[in-house]
């Protein structure tokens, strides 16, 4: 038995012998199981759930579904999980619920905001606009922070998010989105012959409208005992998945949808290690929409107070909830369905003090149910105003004279208003699909035409009376769909019984006096937009919906004019005299209801975010202290500092050792291709700026790849294994897009050449090994095989065995001194390492990283691409001219290179700067300048790309892309800093053995 | 393996693939031919296609027209390069060892498909995606090569790299069925 004072002795779909206790701004109530949060409230007598978002009006419930624009609440489980902007409609309850009210202080009664409410005629429409023009740096100061303060709905939660969020992909034969009476006929029709079909609805139930008939008869069974029925049927099904607390907000090209499943969001205490919601991407070769339509509200003079609700919520709290709205109710009627709420609320014993009819012909069937049932009628009535503050108290009524003069005016006591201005189908997906919609002249609403994707709608979201109509509509659209996905489906008849009237209302704002806008008729109650705000606009010359809307705000944000939308198009078609399609639409943008961000992150969170590839070595770096940094999606060993030392500290020691004995490095990440064929060096040759026919087998060269513009792209060592085989390696970040360059080529521009690329990224592991002592280090390792000068010169590669492992070994230098890069297979990379390392200590062998790396090659003077080079620096731009095979006929870039532009003087030519103060290190990036003092804007001649200080020189060093740097060595210029400009001297980009003696040994 | 979180095997199970030999082989349809005649099975020709050769752990992996994955197991190694070398002497083509390059995951249980399409986008019912189909896809960012090897198996071959990765987000996904 209820305790709840406003409940039905029986009836509903709520569990009676279940009580609930929740608490709402911090008062203790009680409710049933299978209540919402609003159903709840209202059992208890509380209508007052909101304040409005501009004026702070007192607000309640005017739904009972996802469209209720003003119940929006915060639901607090704890610090971390605090979710706001929930419609108290959809919020299911649970044992110790906690909710709050939001855009209220201190309290939901008693409102400082109110006091917008006596301010409104300066919150008109546009007033931001107009406002906060002037002075232009008060808004940051002032203005900014303070409409910060005031704007917005609720409060996100402080805390990380705890909780997880799944995420699926699914295919179907069909998808059928909404679970009323439509839908559920769809998915029976669409099933019946095993094509898959995926059916959701937003709700817990499914059933939508019918769940609110209690009275009506499918096929000679209570619409309950048919619904059940069919839900079992589905569920037997096992081409069927059902979801429910699904909703399906988002439709993108090719028939994909995104689907939010709230798992545990209805629960007391969630399971732990359950998500909380699932992201659902749904690929359907046919889509059914059954969406629904929504009941509009009438906009008359204080058509927002708390107890002002739409007649379908008065039926749906009645018939789910066993909830009485109120015990005197008016209803004001712009369509039949007012009349079903009323003979409904009267059966549960509420008085109807009146249904106002604001045309003058009712629909006879409920008209006539009306008059029997002893239910007072006026016709042809409009409606000046309300009364009450927290909870309506009255209603006052009028005829209008043709004149506009008031007449048989009169106030009616109540404690309720259900209105129903009619019923708007839900076209918001189909709209997302690029759906052209279609004006129904007879309906006065836009309905589904033309379709885009292979979709299709039925029942009342496209415009569709009358429960039989919608099951056969749909039965029919759903054996369509399945017949349409290639499998086939079977449509049946229906017979129904139901007391039905028409649900066709006419847009727009009732009538008033004198024929003006009235003040307080809300046409948007979630960003409280009145009508007179919309004359507003008009006047001041916003023309097009699509400005009206944007300058009044009508129709935004998260309601996105699920009841607004039609009444704004009906007053502005009637303001402007024209007829209501040639006002314009505005476009329904997703989400259809607001979406957690938790389930877009997914699983895409701490060290599952992105991949995170570790080198072969990884384990023994950090075994060994390294300090990582990422480089790419590789964790790539950036120093190994000792204890003590900061990352200078350890890259001057690291420069030392390799400069002075041995350093080990590890270069996996290289990119590598190994391209293979007959024309495999006709193919490189084409490719790259080098010549690739004259490199010998057991030879490496360095190569330079430039775009068809004649930018330098990539660059790297390209190994000739055999005549036919080459083993390219391209710069770590690069590999993916040369490869894809390669193919790109291979595929369209030289179809006939018979060579072949694999990549071998992985297949190798690198070990460089660097410094004067390297050969030492190698030379017992390697099973007897010539490493000596000799036999392996500088720029060559051999095969061999390293120990048990095979090896390919190249005697190749990214740090000016005596090196190999050890490859073997990727598995056998961390106990290579391991054997070079034990064999290297007895020449002090060093680990390094790859700042140590960067400095040693600067002081090379050799360039990085991405650091020396931007996209814009040819080869001979950075010195490397000289690798440029002129004598080829052609290469991918070469005629490029030819261009006047890119022969002219004044290009930026990398050099060197020795700055004047060895101490001083230049920043990277920063800009030079040949003058020093310059009024801004200043000449700039150039900027600096890389800067280190060496240990090995003493002092600081940079590379610089300056123009026509080369014309100015010896030189001075400056380099321009907040604290003054920086005398450098220009020198060749080589610091460090200039004549390469050291490479050589 | 210590990341795992399934209920039961049955539900879902992950396992390491024992070390094996593979090799990327293109080249024209006359290579492809002869490397059938080698290998002991007409290769594949269907997008997607397998060729096994019976009592051997021989498998041969269709992923592009001119591009065929062939394995083995490491005893057999040295037998099958020996004999692609001969067979396919005169021919133009490319066979590259990439026994390194790739680990593979096998995935198995009546939960396997449904753990994949948390994060792979294609439809694997075994109307859209039989025992025995192969092809490269995405698991969340990673690439990978997705065969199915059987009613309710799947080999994942994955770059090295990307093993701690996916095999991460597999066992995150699999809560999911541990919390059930």
């Amino acid at each position: 038995m209820s305790q709840n004072p406003c409940r039905t002795a029986a009836g509903g779909r709520i569990d009676r012998s279940r009580l609930v206790n929740f608490t709402f701004d911090g008062k203790a109530y009680t409710g049933h199981v299978g209540d919402t949060l609003a159903s709840a409230l209202l059992a208890n007598g509380v209508h007052l759930v909101g304040r409005s978002f501009k004026y702070h009006r007192p607000r309640g419930l005017l739904a009972a579904g996802v469209e209720e624009p003003n119940a929006l609440v915060a639901v607090v489980r704890d610090a971390a999980r605090r979710t706001p902007n929930l419609r108290a409609t959809q919020v299911e309850l649970y044992e110790g619920l906690v909710a709050e009210s939001q855009n209220r202080w201190p309290s939901l009664q008693f409102d400082v905001g109110a006091v917008n409410d006596l301010l409104s005629p300066l919150f008109s429409a546009g007033f931001y606009y107009k406002t906060f023009m002037w002075p232009r740096k008060a808004w940051h100061q002032v203005f900014e922070p303070v409409v910060r303060e005031a704007a917005g709905l609720g409060k996100p939660p402080t805390e990380p998010d705890p909780d997880t969020y799944a995420q699926r992909f699914a295919h179907c034969d069909v998808l059928v989105v909404g679970a009323g009476p439509a839908g559920i006929a769809a998915a029976l029709a669409a099933s019946a012959k095993g094509a898959s079909v995926l059916l959701c609805d937003e709700q817990p139930e499914f059933g939508g409208s019918l769940l609110d008939e209690p009275n009506a008869q499918v096929n000679d069974q209570p619409a309950a005992e048919w619904l059940r029925a069919s839900l079992a049927t589905l569920r037997d099904r096992s081409n069927v998945t059902l979801l429910s607390r699904t909703t399906c907000f988002g439709y993108f090209a090719h028939n994909m949808l995104s689907l939010n499943e709230r798992l545990t969001e209805h629960q007391a205490t969630p399971v732990t290690g359950a998500p909380r919601e699932r992201l659902w991407q749904v690929r359907a070769k046919e889509v059914v929409l059954a969406t629904g339509a929504i009941e509009r509200p009438l906009v008359f003079p204080g058509n927002d107070r708390p107890g002002v609700m739409l007649a379908s919520a008065g039926r749906t709290f009645l018939n789910r909830y066993g909830v009485k709205v109120g015990s005197r109710v008016v209803l004001v009627a712009g369509c039949d369905a007012a009349y079903l709420a009323a003979l409904e609320l009267r059966a549960a014993g509420v008085k109807i003090e009146r249904i106002a009819d604001i045309r003058h012909a009712p629909g006879e069937a409920v008209h006539a149910a009306a008059l029997s049932a002893g239910i007072a009628v006026s016709t042809g009535v409009t409606v000046l105003g309300t009364f009450g503050w927290l909870r309506v108290t009255g209603i006052t009524l009028a005829h209008l004279a043709d004149d506009g003069s008031v007449q048989d005016r009169e106030t009616l006591d109540c404690d309720a208003v259900l209105m129903s201005g009619g019923y708007t189908p839900t076209v918001h997906l189909f709209s997302q699909s690029r759906g052209k919609l279609r004006f129904d002249e007879a309906q006065q609403v836009f309905v589904p035409g033309n379709s885009v994707e292979r979709e299709r709608s039925a029942g009342a979201c496209c415009g569709t009376d009358g429960l039989r109509a919608t099951l056969e509509e749909s039965s029919q659209a759903g054996a369509g769909a399945a017949e349409a996905a290639g499998k086939a489906g079977s449509a049946q008849g229906y017979h129904v019984q139901v007391l039905e009237g028409s649900m066709v209302g006419t847009p727009g704002v009732l009538p008033q006096p004198g024929n003006t806008p009235p003040a307080k008729a809300f046409v948007d109650f979630q960003n409280d937009v009145t009508s007179k705000d919309l004359a507003l606009a008009m006047r001041e010359g916003f023309e097009s919906v699509e400005h009206i809307k944007r300058y009044t705000t009508n129709g935004m944000a998260t309601d996105q004019g699920k009841t607004s939308n039609m009444n704004s198009l009906g007053f502005v078609s009637a303001e402007k005299g024209v007829a209501l399609p040639k006002a314009g639409l505005t476009t329904f943008r997703m989400p259809y209801t607001p979406i957690t961000f938790g389930i877009f992150a997914g699983y895409d969170r701490g060290d599952l975010f992105d991949p995170v590839r570790p080198t072969p070595t990884h384990a023994w770096a950090v075994a060994n202290g390294a300090v990582f940094e990422d480089v790419g999606l590789w964790k790539r060993s950036r120093y190994f500092p000792r204890a003590g030392e900061d990352m200078h500290a350890a890259v001057n020691r690291e420069c030392l050792a390799v400069r002075n004995s041995v350093g080990l490095f590890d270069a996996s990440t290289l990119g590598k291709i190994e391209v293979v064929g007959p024309d495999a060096a006709t193919f490189l040759n084409r490719l790259y700026v080098n010549n690739f026919n004259t490199l010998a087998v057991g030879k490496c060269r360095y190569g330079i790849l430039t775009r068809e513009d004649g930018f330098v792209y990539d660059d790297g060592v390209i190994a000739r294994l055999a005549e036919d085989r080459f083993h390219v390696t391209t710069t770590t970040g690069g590999a993916p897009r040369v490869l894809h360059m390669m193919e790109d080529y291979l595929q369209t521009e030289w179809a006939d050449l018979q060579v072949w690329l694999t990549s071998t990224t992985e297949q190798w592991s690198v070990i460089a090994v660097q410094g004067p002592k390297a050969r030492d280090v190698i030379a017992p390792l390697v099973n007897g095989l010539d490493v000596s000068n000799a036999a392996l010169p500088h720029m060559s590669m051999v095969r061999g065995q390293l120990g048990d492992i095979p090896l390919l070994l190249m005697r190749v230098s990214f740090t000016g001194e005596l090196g190999y890069e050890i490859n073997v297979p990727g598995g056998y990379g961390q106990r290579a390492w391991e054997m070079v390392w034990a064999a290297g200590q007895a020449h002090g062998m060093t680990p390094y990283g790859t700042e140590t790396m960067h400095v040693l090659r600067a002081e090379k003077g050799y360039v990085i691409v991405g650091q020396e080079t931007d996209g814009t620096v040819t080869p001979d731009d950075a010195g490397l001219g000289w690798a440029v095979a002129k004598s080829k006929p052609d290469f991918v870039g070469k005629r490029s290179l030819a261009r006047p532009a890119l022969v002219a003087k004044g290009r930026k030519q990398l050099v060197g700067l020795l700055t004047a103060d060895p101490k001083t290190v230049l920043d990277e990036g920063a800009q030079v300048a040949a003058v020093p003092e310059q009024p801004v804007p200043m000449k700039l001649i150039g900027h600096v790309t890389s800067s280190y200080h060496s240990a090995v020189l003493g002092r600081s060093i940079a590379l610089a892309l300056v123009a026509d740097g080369r014309a100015l060595m010896g030189q001075t210029v400056y380099i321009p800093m907040p604290g003054g400009a920086i005398a450098a001297q220009v020198v060749g980009p080589v610091f460090y053995d200039t004549e390469g003696a050291k490479l050589h040994v | 393996m210590s990341e795992w979180f399934a209920k039961s095997a049955a539900q879902a199970a992950l396992t390491d693939v024992a070390e094996c030999r593979r090799w990327v082989l293109r080249g024209g349809d006359a290579a492809l031919a002869a490397a059938g005649a080698a290998f002991g099975a007409s290769l594949p020709t269907q997008a997607g296609g397998v060729a096994r050769v019976a009592g051997t752990s021989r498998a041969a992996l269709w992923l592009g027209p001119d591009e065929i994955w062939l394995g083995t197991s490491m005893d057999d190694g040295a037998a099958l390069e020996a004999a692609l070398q001969a067979g396919l002497a005169g021919h133009a083509r490319s066979l590259v060892d990439i026994s390194h390059r790739n680990v593979a995951l096998e995935l198995s249980g009546t939960h396997a498909a449904w753990l994949l399409n948390s994060l792979c986008p294609l439809e694997l019912t075994l109307e859209a995606f039989p025992a025995d189909t192969v092809t490269r896809t995405l698991f969340s960012k990673a690439e990978i090569v997705l065969w199915r090897t059987g009613e309710n198996s799947f080999q994942l071959l994955l770059g090295r790299s990307f093993r701690g990765y996916v095999a991460g987000l597999l066992a995150e996904v699999s809560r999911e069925l541990a919390a059930a």
